[in-house]
């Protein structure tokens, strides 16, 4: 015992040293962590963000210098509040409240504490920043917008949240990233990526020498540019036009699918979500729920189409075989079908055919082809499925594709959408609105921009997209050069553009030509519907147009959404006239048509359900009267 | 008696390849964290690792000299070298010189020189020629009194420089005294002691003082039938409650704030990063950093940036952990271990008492030094400032162990004289 004790000390203690240095070393991996924040410094160098080009290669977003005031938190040390609050021009409560934000966070991260200073706050603060310990300013590239539209493709960047830290490794506390639009789609490609330089740090903070000789530092990979199908002087035009309006123009070129115009009504200045005004304007427009500035009506807004989705109904009756062209459907004035109420159709000559039933809209006829093309089958079910696989391979009624990251689906019904709502027997008669483009369809103004462009392709369509070129890549991705062919036999489509071309030439838009176009188009004319304290009411009806130009050639096809704007040719059907004009001729001819719409105003017409009261829809052709009656009766 | 120089090749080369191993490595991880880019040149007395390299350079003198150096001489001596070395001692307390606080230096022109190292090989010596004197008895009362005698003085001077760390090592003498036969009621009253200690901090003297109760009842219960001594049971548990209290009382009116602070750290108790927990916490960073193999020479990242205070002297174990990860630092404690066990095994081997008793007090001595100093750097064990033997900077320290080893290995390879 005397002999052995010592000795049995010194070797489990031994072993209990080795236990322990396995924990610390091998078990135990936090230290790794912990040491590199301790001893590394990282300096990141920020690349220059991709500039975006129009398709005409004017320059549309460039860059500006921004300085951010940044902070360590743990590396603070007591300084004079009041002093520092002054050079940057915040209270000194908002500072201490965003230092306490900083140290809640992380301690030990570089954090903003203050984002983009002035150049002159910059000046001040950069001679007098070493008193302040722990304090440094990072220097960003913010945009510099050379145009003032176009906010709704273009998208913004901004301060990187927590969700996007942690789910993606690149970025930082302070990065910027971009958000909707064009400046999120490619991420990836506009940002490029960043230097690292990592420093090895003394135990009083100071840098002293790079981390590993820098073999793990890398230099920044500038951003690329890219360009983009958008024709900028078109839309600006587009938006002037818009102005005082609610909706949606998508203009796109049927031969490859580009975008030449996405204008959304109302929008806003790009440069307003750049620098420190950024958060103020963002918060009003995000809780702006009236006129939703932040909402692109072209892409996100689901309307029900209206009387161009005649076109289709026409389209499918063709290839489905069930009328033919100089069949003639005797109209006179409604179609009954055997409902509650006929439905209603306008006057015009009694008997038409297809081509003059598009040229004269008539609601009769497309209802009795839509009958009999899901008559057709043995059972609504299948006629209806058969009738939903053509329309969707037009693009509707699904995510389209296209290169921008919001978006609707819009909806085309099938079987299983009226087995869901009606227990015993449908048929055709059951969504006969369906034919004519009320009902339950409902599309975006991209996905009628997208048929109107197949239509004028006779038959098929390019997917949708906004990106020209990247610079150094040179190729865009093959999903937007791949043919889309749709259902309907290329020959079915002769008819249907002539009638679309008929709509201008003696039909519902004979007053919209433009001299020396061959314009196809077709007006539409949308009934809708708001809740109002939980009332149904209709509001005046939403304005829709579709046309492409010139017909056998076909360069621009286009799609107009006016919330509220009444009938078809009114303010849809004059403002594609515009554009196509204004893109073919270079100079608009139409100015008679410019200045009714620029001297026109919908603003009225949007607040009337927001004033409580009784009120005239359709230009005082009818009361809003349900409501009228609750109104009374409640009174 | 044969003429000693005839034996120099017997000394046990084992012990000197592993002096030889922990000296190099020990420089190796000094060069380390003194090291400095900007400066050039090596030869340059401000360079830290330069000046080791010229205390080895004198350790290695000091083991030829010691080497042929008669056995005799030292035993003989060995008084006068204890008498000498407690002269030194208080003799700091008028011409010491203050450095971090502790007045434990004497100042010859540049260099220092800290006799509480050197302290230890002399009671080393002085211990083991009372021990191995015939008619010494440890057994006696009066043996035991003069024993711990020798050992207290030099340890009671010491504490007041102030140097509690140093003062703490001479419990390494217990170890020399107890394989010769001190009663083994000193080992348990002692181990005893220390448990009480903890487990006071640790639960409160309340818990303590009812659980000693319950043990001492139920101890008592179990051996009714030998019809044990009330008055044996009720006093020791009254002694050991009582103790307990104390160690409340000098833990928190004796013990100075730093000293609680340690002592809470290592418990468990208290988690402070900023000011009292720093060394520890950036030693044990810098020790997990290593991993498997370790950043590598000149690259551990927290021995670089100098994150670790002390780190070239008391916290050097852990730039071993940081650059050569666990092989390396794993290989130091197994080189450690082989070395007090050799000592140890070389010791049981010596038929002449004052050899034994001299090896195991330096068996003990390197022991407690190696325990308590990788004990505070892998935070096992609460700070207390004691180098690590071979490896820590400083020429005193070096030479002392120096000094303590190769007396040894001198005596061990006179062995084969005794026949």
């Amino acid at each position: 015992m005397r002999k052995i004790l010592l000795l049995a000390l010194v070797l489990t203690t031994g072993l209990i040293f080795i236990g322990r240095l396995f924990y610390l070393q091998i078990y135990d991996t936090s230290a790794t962590t912990l040491s590199k924040n301790n001893a590394i410094k990282v300096v990141y160098d920020y690349p220059q963000r991709g500039h975006i080009y129009d398709r005409n290669g004017a320059l549309l977003v460039t860059n500006q210098p921004s300085y951010d005031l940044m902070a360590i938190p743990k590396e603070i040390k007591p300084f004079d509040t009041l002093a520092l609050s002054k050079l940057i021009a915040v209270t000194p409560d908002k500072l201490r409240k965003e230092l306490k934000r900083a140290w809640n966070y992380s301690p030990r991260q570089a954090q903003v504490i203050i984002p983009t200073l002035s150049k002159e706050e910059y000046a001040f603060l950069g001679e007098q920043l070493r008193k302040y310990e722990g304090f440094y300013i990072q220097k960003r590239s913010l945009r510099d917008y050379q145009i003032d539209f176009g906010a709704n493709f273009l998208g913004y960047i901004q301060e990187v949240n927590r969700s996007t830290i942690k789910k993606d490794p690149y970025y930082q506390s302070g990065d910027l990233i971009g958000r909707q639009g064009v400046e999120q789609q490619y991420e990836d490609i506009l940002r490029g990526i960043k230097g690292v330089k990592r420093y090895q740090k003394d135990r009083f903070n100071r840098a002293i020498g790079p981390y590993k000789n820098g073999l793990l530092d890398t230099l920044p990979v500038p951003g690329n540019d890219v360009t983009l199908t958008i024709d900028a002087e078109l839309q600006r035009y587009a938006e002037t036009l818009l102005t005082n309006k609610r909706g949606g123009i998508v203009a796109l070129e049927p031969s490859t699918g580009e975008i030449l115009v996405l204008a959304s009504a109302p929008n806003y200045d790009p440069s307003d979500l750049v620098g420190r005004k950024r958060s103020k304007n963002y918060t009003k427009m995000y809780y702006d729920s009236i006129s939703k500035p932040l909402t692109d009506r072209a892409l996100q807004g689901q309307y029900a189409p209206g009387s161009p989705f005649k076109a289709l109904t026409g389209l499918i009756g063709l290839q489905e075989g069930v009328i033919g062209l100089n069949e003639s459907v005797y109209c006179k004035g409604s179609y009954n079908y055997g409902g509650r109420k006929p439905l209603g159709c306008h006057a015009h000559k009694r008997s038409v055919n297809l081509v003059s039933g598009i040229a004269h809209s008539c609601n009769s006829y497309f209802a009795t082809v839509y009958r009999k093309t899901i008559d057709k089958f043995e059972t609504p079910q299948k006629g209806m499925n058969a009738w939903k696989r053509h329309l969707e391979s037009f693009g509707l009624g699904n995510y389209m594709g296209y290169d921008l990251p919001t978006g609707k689906k819009g909806l085309i019904p099938g079987a299983d959408f009226y087995d869901r709502y009606y227990e015993f027997y449908w048929g055709p008669t059951t969504n006969i609105s369906n034919a004519i483009g009320q009902g339950e369809v409902l599309t975006t103004p991209i996905q009628m921009a997208n048929f109107t462009a197949a239509i004028a392709n006779r038959g098929h369509f390019f997917r949708p997209h906004i990106i020209k070129n990247i610079k150094g890549v040179d190729s865009i991705p093959a999903i937007y050069t791949n043919r889309n062919n749709t259902t309907i036999n290329p020959s079915h489509f002769e008819p249907v553009v002539q009638g679309l071309n008929d709509v201008y030439n003696f039909g519902t838009a004979k007053s919209l030509q433009v001299p020396g176009i061959d314009i196809c188009g077709k007006t539409g004319t949308a009934e809708n519907y708001v809740k109002i304290d939980g009332k149904r009411v209709q509001l005046t009806d939403h304005s829709t147009f579709v046309a492409f130009a010139p017909k056998d050639d076909p360069k621009i096809a286009i799609a107009v959404f006016i919330e509220n704007g009444y009938w078809g040719s009114r303010y849809g059907g004059r403002i594609a006239s515009l554009l196509i004009d204004k893109y073919l001729n270079g100079e608009v001819v139409r100015k008679d048509l410019e200045h009714w719409i620029l001297t026109h105003s919908l603003e009225e017409e949007y607040a009337k359900p927001l004033s409580g009261k009784p009120f005239p829809i359709n230009d005082g052709k009818k009361i809003s009267a349900k409501f009228l009656a609750e109104v009374t009766t409640q009174e | 008696m044969s003429i000693p120089s005839r034996h120099k090749g017997s000394f046990d080369w084992v012990l000197i390849l592993i002096y030889l191993a922990l000296v190099t490595i020990g420089w190796i991880n000094i060069y380390s964290t003194t090291y400095d880019p900007d400066v050039v040149s090596f030869f340059n007395l401000s360079n830290l690792y330069f000046k080791q390299l010229l205390w080895i350079g004198f350790g290695i003198l000091l083991i030829i000299v010691i080497l042929s150096l008669d056995v005799k001489f030292l035993e003989r001596f060995s008084s006068i070298f204890y008498i000498v070395a407690l002269l030194l001692l208080l003799g700091l307390f008028v011409f010491g010189k203050n450095i971090n606080g502790a007045t434990s230096w004497y100042a010859i022109g540049p260099l220092t020189l800290q006799p509480s190292e050197f302290a230890k090989a002399a009671t080393a010596l002085a211990i083991a020629k009372y021990l191995s004197d015939l008619q010494t008895d440890i057994k006696t009362l009066q043996g035991q009194l003069r024993a711990f005698l020798i050992i207290a003085l030099p340890a009671i001077i010491i504490i007041p420089q102030p140097d509690p760390g140093s003062a703490l090592v001479y419990a390494a003498f217990f170890f020399p005294l107890y394989r010769e036969g001190l009663a083994g009621v000193y080992l348990l009253l002692g181990f005893t002691s220390i448990v009480l200690f903890i487990c006071t901090l640790l639960f409160g003297t309340l818990v303590i003082s009812c659980a000693i109760l319950l043990i001492g009842s139920v101890l008592f219960y179990i051996n009714r039938k030998k019809r044990p001594s009330k008055r044996l049971y009720i006093g020791a548990i009254l002694i050991t409650c009582l103790f307990s209290l104390s160690v409340n009382y000098i833990f928190n009116n004796v013990f100075e704030q730093r000293h609680r602070d340690r002592f809470n750290i290592a418990l468990g108790k208290e988690v402070d990063t900023q000011s009292i927990g720093y060394n520890t916490q950036q030693s044990e960073i810098a020790i997990g950093n290593g991993g498997w193999t370790g950043q590598g020479f000149l690259q551990g990242t927290q021995t670089t940036g100098d994150f670790v205070p002390e780190q070239e002297t008391d916290y050097i174990f852990s730039a071993v952990g940081e650059e050569w990860g666990f092989l390396g630092s794993a290989l130091v404690v197994l080189l450690f271990v082989i070395l007090i066990l050799r000592i140890i095994q070389l010791s049981e081997r010596q038929k002449n008492e004052f050899s034994r008793i001299y090896g195991y007090s330096v068996a003990g001595i390197l022991f407690i030094h190696f325990t308590v100093n990788i004990g505070m750097v892998t935070g096992l064990l609460p700070t207390v400032g004691i180098p690590l033997p071979f490896f820590s900077y400083g020429g005193s320290g070096l030479w002392a162990f120096t000094i303590l080893l190769f007396i040894f290995v001198k005596l061990d390879g006179n062995k084969v004289n005794e026949w």
